[in-house]
């Protein structure tokens, strides 16, 4: 069967192309907002990506990412019972804390080990095709918001299993929503890059992120510490983790949280942006 | 209109080994003063030197030269994989880089979501990914193995799925490594045709070959790389007795 090809198969859409303009500072820069807005012109391939990974992942199982939401709850309930039991805990007041933090928590921990492998799973398609390396990003942001999604209702049970609900304030949660995905796709160049160039970084950052959790108000909560908690300012998970949670539970976050939160945030973002212009162009030689 | 020029492009490798890949290594390097001497083994490979040339529709470029001359670290810095440490390179069309049969796929995803990841690469929209879908499961025969993940393939099978979607979709320029791959006689007559269809509905073609009747029949302009550098540009005829003469010679 000779396969002729037919004048209507896909032609590509015409594009242009400029790589290396030397080391100045203006070119790269505009080479690597380029591949911001490239990468982002390119969002249904992200999320195509992020979901497939998702679906791979579960792939055979029975529940699919359905696990994740049985063993979060599973997680929040022993914690619960067990925390009221030890520690006296009013389970009112303690439990939605508790289940909305570990939610949280875990996107968001989750996201920062998953960000480490942001290019190095995707070396033969960096090898293959010029990609622009934000895509990479979009789709690890992606997988993660879609396994925050699939725990989301544990968090919904509880809240409603005990009667409480927010109200409207709830939705302030917004824009820390967005910072947060602003700093998450910060998060996943500044770390991805890193780590195809240090290949011991991975257990650096999952050992910093363990101790970030000791030291962050997941498991206890802030007023717990009274006076002692003032270095809780210098922790940026803290402030950056009340935007979210604080409306959701009702309260409306004070504007000092707010300020240091988008601090951390902007000098985050700088530091990932001026990482990304510099070597945006040897990531494909580290590979 | 499609054209690409190069200008003044080199390319040099970093080679990391063992400690260079360490932060902590690094760090300790430096601060003991150690950089520079035996602290970070940082050897660089001159990949290509001072490429310049320029291309336009109709020009179909062959690239000739030993293994190792940047044949292939060409190819790769033309579609925009590798970026040159000076120079730079500008093309404009859209370009389809076949420099191996993997095509960067997944191995782990089914052949009909590879396919539709390269649709959406491309910039497809969805009605023209189904079309992909249909002319690649056509050609690659691959039937029910669609749907099961592409670890599962056969090696033909790979090259069948690969082939049927680099060949699926018309790029303005098109780039090709050594690409002929050995398959079954049937194979063989059914990727000929389809190939060249793709190679003619390119404006710009530039292949890399060893094989010196694939250079004679597409191509109307060779460069010959040695070392990494432009030994000699010119017409086919011309530029391929210089290199068959110092082959012979050697």
């Amino acid at each position: 069967m000779d396969q002729a090809l037919d004048h209507t198969a896909p032609l590509l859409p015409p594009s242009h192309m400029e790589v290396g303009t030397g080391p100045t500072n203006g070119g790269r820069v505009r080479q690597a907002v380029a591949d911001v807005a490239d990468g982002a012109a390119l969002w249904r391939l992200g999320l195509t990506l992020g979901w497939l990974d998702i679906k791979l992942r579960y792939r055979g199982s029975m529940l699919g990412p359905f696990w994740l939401t049985i063993s979060t709850a599973i997680w929040i309930a022993a914690m619960g019972a067990l925390y009221s039991l030890l520690f006296h805990m009013d389970l009112h007041g303690y439990l939605p804390f508790l289940a909305l933090s570990l939610v949280l928590w875990t996107a968001f921990g989750g996201l920062v080990g998953d960000a480490c492998n942001t290019f190095l799973q995707s070396e033969a398609t960096i090898r293959a095709m010029r990609m622009p390396y934000f895509v990479h990003a979009v789709r690890v942001v992606v997988r993660t918001v879609i396994g925050l999604a699939h725990n989301i209702p544990v968090v919904v049970v509880v809240f409603a299993l005990l009667g409480l609900w927010p109200g409207r304030v709830a939705f302030w949660c917004i824009p820390g929503l967005v910072v947060w995905t602003i700093d998450s796709f910060a998060i996943c160049i500044a770390l991805g890059t890193l780590c195809a160039r240090f290949r011991d970084i991975p257990p650096i950052v999952a050992s910093i992120m363990q101790i970030a959790f000791f030291i962050t108000p997941i498991m206890w909560q802030p007023q717990q510490l009274g006076t002692h908690g003032w270095w809780l300012k210098l922790n940026p998970f803290y402030d950056l983790l009340e935007v979210v949670r604080q409306p959701l539970l009702g309260a409306v976050p004070t504007v000092q949280m707010w300020l240091a939160a988008a601090l951390y945030s902007v000098l985050f973002c700088v530091l990932t942006s001026m990482l990304f212009v510099r070597v945006r162009g040897r990531l494909a030689f580290w590979m | 209109m499609a054209s690409m020029v190069v200008e003044n492009v080199s390319v040099d490798f970093p080679l990391y080994h063992g400690s260079a890949r360490s932060l902590k290594k690094t760090m300790f390097a430096r601060a003991a003063g150690r950089l520079g001497e035996d602290g970070q083994h940082r050897t660089v490979v001159q990949a290509l030197r001072d490429i310049n040339f320029a291309l336009s529709t109709g020009d179909r470029l062959g690239l000739i030269g030993t293994n190792g001359a940047g044949k292939t670290t060409l190819l790769r810095t033309l579609a925009g994989i590798y970026e040159p440490t000076c120079g730079r390179v500008i093309v404009d069309g859209g370009i389809n880089a076949l420099l191996d049969t993997q095509l960067g796929m997944n191995p782990e995803l089914t052949g009909r979501e590879n396919i539709l990841l390269r649709g959406l690469y491309s910039g497809l929209g969805r009605s023209r990914i189904r079309q992909l879908e249909e002319d690649v499961q056509d050609f690659a025969e691959l039937g029910a193995f669609m749907d099961l993940p592409m670890r599962m393939y056969s090696s033909g099978m790979v090259v069948r799925l690969g082939f049927g979607l680099a060949t699926a979709i018309n790029p303005q320029v098109l780039l090709m490594d050594e690409w002929f791959m050995a398959g079954d006689a049937r194979f063989m007559a059914k990727a000929r045709g389809r190939l060249e269809n793709v190679v003619q509905g390119a404006e710009i073609l530039v292949l890399s070959s060893h094989q010196n009747d694939a250079i004679r029949a597409w191509c109307t302009r060779v460069i010959w790389l040695d070392h990494g550098r432009m030994r000699a540009d010119g017409g086919v005829d011309e530029v391929l007795s210089l290199y068959m003469g110092q082959q012979a010679a050697a």
